[in-house]
């Protein structure tokens, strides 16, 4: 996208937007993942809207906090999600939005270490590990994603189509989805979408289930309003996590949409059954079998996109 | 209804129980009884939870731990004593270093009595918690202060 004035109005509006919407489908999304996991279990499960009685009861809750820089460094992880949902909805660029939301994820991480907590600090330390762990495939994933738009318009260059494009808003114009060329590469996404979901088994930071973590992980010192702004970011990280699995499936059919959204929702369904299926690893497989995959799914995929 | 009472986290402390009561607390997570239909959801921090479930008697190895626990614990906050020993000290109230029940060391707002306590019993004395916490809830709104124990 180009420096215009659209090219800095259109994500600010869209982030404003997506700060607005996300949490809303977001908050939806993990109350059906409440229900599912419960009948998954055999048990009945809370009232869908579940989450979004958490959080107002959070932020009804004294205030308190051991360092008051937490709250400006959770604020910053907040917004900068919030623009990278901006940039991804409105067709911005992809590596931009890899980029915004990689640093929401450290704001996140340094908000963590900041109480000084020995318990917050092991759960900002393994949630350094598992940045270090997804994001080679998330950034194959965007390499990928220029290169399958290259491959798809080549036929048109003559017609003046741009030759590849990190634009999202790019696959609108081409007459297949990237998922014709990038089927391994979004296996990969796939994989280490459970470790940005923080989904067992990857949960290694922070899990939603007391049982298998160290008093609270990341979260241990945020409590409160602190605690409801953590829990509406992940539910912005939730659908734009899902938008990214939905735009393999999009192309200049406008029907592909929902296409997307089916199979954004399927990947969904498919993580709670992870999550319910799988006990927490140790790190040292989550690091070895990202990094694997993303050499594997993500490395051979774009070998052979190009070598064609 | 205030959102206090949707949404009740719990944390769960063994001061010095058989056991029993223990996996009475945990049976009322489980399917059979499934307390999350209200809301209920097991955690292990007291920076996060609403109401702090301690089961078994206060002695003089745990009465810090106990206090502890509750201090760190953010208002609206109830406490809920589970089980007879939690309540008075049951069976072993005459022990040499046994104070007594949970309010020896903190308020209790419920007492759950019961050897071992029954699940059942103990979604009562949850849901009646949660009134008191709408209660605090709605007195912190209006602008009391928590009170200073």
């Amino acid at each position: 996208m180009s420096m215009t004035i659209e090219g800095i109005i259109v994500p600010i509006l869209g982030s404003v937007a997506f700060a607005v919407l996300a949490p809303i489908v977001g908050c939806l999304l993990a109350g059906i993942d409440r229900v599912l996991s419960a009948r998954m279990q055999g048990r009945v499960g809370p009232p869908i809207l579940q989450p979004y009685y958490d959080v107002r009861k959070l932020m009804a809750k004294e205030k308190a906090t051991v360092n008051g820089v937490q709250d400006a460094y959770v604020i910053c992880a907040f917004v900068f999600a919030c623009v990278a949902g901006g940039i991804f909805f409105t067709g911005g660029n992809l590596l931009m939005c890899v980029f915004v939301i990689t640093l929401s994820s450290l704001f996140f991480i340094i908000a963590a270490y900041s109480s000084r907590s020995p318990y917050a600090e092991a759960g900002a330390n393994r949630e350094t590990i598992q940045v270090m762990a997804y994001e080679p495939m998330v950034l194959l994933f965007a390499v990928g994603f220029y290169m399958a738009t290259q491959l798809i318009m080549a036929p048109y260059l003559s017609t003046g189509v741009p030759a590849g494009s990190f634009d999202v808003a790019a696959v609108f114009q081409l007459d297949q989805p990237i998922i014709v060329w990038t089927a391994l590469i979004f296996l990969g996404l796939m994989f280490i979408l459970t470790i940005k979901l923080r989904k067992s088994p990857f949960d290694l930071s922070m899990s939603h289930h007391a049982h298998q973590e160290i008093v609270r992980g990341m979260t241990t010192e945020m409590s409160g309003s602190t605690l409801a702004l953590v829990e509406v970011l992940h539910w912005c990280e939730n659908v734009l996590f899902l938008g990214w699995v939905a735009i393999f499936f999009v192309w200049g059919n406008p029907w592909s949409v929902l296409l997307g959204v089916v199979v954004a929702l399927l990947a969904y369904f498919l993580e709670i059954l992870i999550d319910n299926n799988f006990a927490r690893v140790k790190w040292q497989f989550m690091l070895k079998s990202a990094w694997l995959v993303a050499l594997v799914g993500g490395g051979v995929n774009i070998a052979i996109m190009a070598f064609i | 209804m205030g959102y206090s009472s949707k949404s009740p986290w719990v944390i769960h402390y063994d001061g010095s129980s058989c056991n029993g009561c223990d996996i009475e607390v945990l049976a009322t997570l489980c399917p059979g009884f499934d307390g999350e239909r209200f809301g209920v959801i097991n955690t292990g921090n007291p920076k996060h939870a609403d109401i702090f479930l301690v089961t078994g008697s206060v002695n003089e190895q745990n009465i810090g731990v106990v206090k502890e626990i509750y201090d760190q614990m953010l208002e609206p906050k109830v406490v809920v004593a589970c089980g007879i020993c939690a309540c008075s000290g049951g069976i072993f109230h005459d022990c040499y270093n046994v104070i007594g029940g949970v309010d020896k060391a903190i308020p209790v707002d419920v007492y759950a009595p019961g050897c071992a306590v029954r699940p059942e019993a103990l979604i009562d004395a949850i849901v009646e918690g949660v009134a008191v916490l709408d209660q605090k809830a709605q007195a912190i709104k209006s602008g009391e202060k928590p009170r200073e124990d």
